[in-house]
């Protein structure tokens, strides 16, 4: 039988503490989630127990190390319905994937008059490697506009169809936005790069601790997301490559662990994935992420979905009632992944994040690492609710409570 | 008093609804804008310096309470001081900051004593005066005309 939203809080210790005098309202999933104590003991046990160096171990820890760390791959390998545990290379978050493909991958394929493709709507972590990638390389970047706020901020598909060249060698695009909520069509986007030969890199950190996620069915080459986004610990995270393309890159870093061997004139590399993980891993948080994703799959991931669309589709309706309240991204209605972001007027989003924290509510105020975004939506900064498998409707009226009682506090003269 | 209501105190309030002097100056021969790369906020002050003394002063600019209120409470101390005098002003702000106690005769700057609870605003409440004294620090500019 699937695990029951109405009972998971009972398994985040972190989540039954007061702030402020006032009961914990959590609503800052999509910076991080929390831990489920099945995490929190995967990590203790590890250390407890099994804690040794892997892969070049013959006593029995650093098998028990080894075998823990390899079984989190294959566990990644299935998460995502990859067909090889040798696609999974270990990271310390998205950010680390999407800068090991373009650091990889970019300087050996990519010329001048070649174009990279990213989005509007882009994470400065999926937008900055790649900027930074065209100007080492002589290539340019170019992205896809987001449509208007009144169409629900999506991506203007005619566009990106004009944009999609020969010359377009990578498409690089989220899955869900952070700022707007934006669910892209992912399995839609890779098989219109693929029609023009480019290479597609999704940004899954929003989406993997959220979403059903088959990087077969996507039709992606690669796929990052971090483990801390996912019921998982910080500083671990995976890049999915597709096998063939994998072992055909330069590694990234260089080092011990990731050398078939070495001499004193030169190496040569092992095949993925211990090419691209130079020195010891993060084993424990690996371990950690193993729990992790097992405990979302007692949910199932498209109930873990429901929940999440669900929360947010209602907060989206209720937060439009506020009277100066402005809300981006999808319009009440429209699919909208789990979290809403809003403005209100005359108020700074800084002042609102303060406010409901003396209400036992965290919130995210600013640009959400979305600068370029923020000045086309004409906004210094919004703020964000973003929901994850704990919160229930409850948190919503707290939410949307405290909001009116801002608006009064800062409207009234 | 909570630590709340002693952040947005009535007169941070009262500077927020109505700040003063805000707006471009078109008279002015500094301009300097400062920005809070953590949030994205910007605060650009205008100044007017004749004969050593700030003769008008204006902002503009997208921020929170505390930047708004904490440059239009400076904007009324400002005017009419020599860049000493509004050095001396600031170092008081930052006293205050720092320790969250504030002397009798800063007036309204001991309004700021609450952002001392509040580490992660103690740079919304410096954002206008960094862009004042740095616009004090420059030469003259040609006159703003737009």
């Amino acid at each position: 039988m699937p695990a029951d939203f109405s009972t998971a809080r009972a398994d985040f210790p972190a989540l039954h503490q007061t702030v402020h005098g006032r009961p914990l309202v959590y609503l800052d999933n999509a910076a991080t989630t929390h831990k489920p104590r099945v995490v929190i003991d995967a990590l203790v046990r590890y250390y407890e127990r099994d804690n040794s160096n892997v892969h070049r171990g013959l006593h029995a820890l650093s098998m028990r190390a080894t075998d823990s760390y390899e079984a989190a791959r294959a566990r990644a390998a299935t998460f995502l319905n990859a067909a090889d545990p040798a696609e999974i290379i270990f990271t310390r978050g998205t950010t680390e994937g999407i800068n090991l493909v373009a650091q990889s991958w970019g300087p050996a394929n990519l010329r001048a008059g070649d174009i990279i493709l990213a989005t509007e709507m882009e994470h400065h972590s999926n937008l900055v490697p790649w900027q930074r990638l065209a100007a080492r390389t002589g290539a340019t970047l170019r992205l896809v506009p987001v449509v208007g706020e009144d169409a629900g901020h999506g991506l203007d598909l005619d566009a990106l169809d004009r944009l999609l060249t020969p010359q377009v060698k990578i498409f690089a695009f989220t899955h869900i936005s952070n700022t707007l909520g934006t669910i892209n069509r992912a399995s839609d986007l890779c098989a219109r790069a693929k029609n023009v030969g480019a290479l597609t890199v999704v940004d899954a950190a929003q989406s993997a601790g959220h979403e059903p996620l088959d990087v077969r069915a996507l039709g992606c080459d690669f796929l990052a997301f971090s483990g801390h986004k996912m019921a998982g610990p910080t500083g671990i995270g995976v890049l999915y490559g597709r096998r063939a393309l994998l072992d055909a890159l330069d590694p990234w870093q260089t080092g011990g662990g990731m050398v078939a061997s070495v001499s004193y004139e030169g190496a040569q590399w092992k095949p993925s994935p211990e090419r691209f993980e130079a020195g010891t891993p993060n084993i424990a948080d690996a371990v950690a992420l193993h729990a992790a994703m097992d405990y979302l799959d007692t949910f199932g991931r498209p109930a873990l979905a429901g929940h999440d669309h669900a929360l947010a589709a209602r907060a989206a309706i209720e937060l439009a009632d506020i009277p100066g309240l402005r809300l981006i991204g999808p319009r009440p209605g429209q699919l909208r992944a789990g979290l809403v972001s809003f403005a209100l007027k005359d108020v700074h989003a800084h002042d609102v994040v303060t406010f409901a924290d003396q209400d036992g509510i965290a919130l995210r105020g600013g640009h959400h690492c979305n600068q370029p975004l923020m000045k086309k939506l004409g906004l210094p900064s919004t703020v964000r609710a973003s929901f994850y498998l704990y919160n229930t409707e409850a948190d919503i009226t707290a939410l949307t409570t405290s909001l009116r009682r801002i608006v009064s506090f800062f409207g009234g003269t | 008093m909570s630590d709340f209501d002693d952040l947005y105190r009535d007169i941070i309030l009262d500077h927020n609804r109505r700040p003063r002097h805000r707006g471009k100056l078109p008279t002015a021969n500094r301009v300097v804008t400062g920005d809070n790369p953590t949030c994205g906020d910007n605060c650009t002050v205008y100044l007017r310096v004749e004969d050593g003394r700030i003769a008008d002063i204006s902002f503009e600019g997208s921020s929170c309470a505390i930047s708004q209120a904490s440059t239009s409470i400076m904007t009324t101390r400002l005017k009419g001081k020599t860049a000493a005098e509004a050095e001396v002003a600031f170092a008081g702000l930052k006293d205050i900051l720092s320790t969250g106690r504030a002397p009798a005769e800063f007036d309204e700057l001991a309004a700021f004593a609450g952002v001392h609870s509040f580490p992660a605003r103690v740079k919304c409440a410096t954002l206008g005066w960094h862009a004042a004294l740095e616009a004090l620090r420059q030469p003259d500019q040609p006159q703003i005309s737009s």
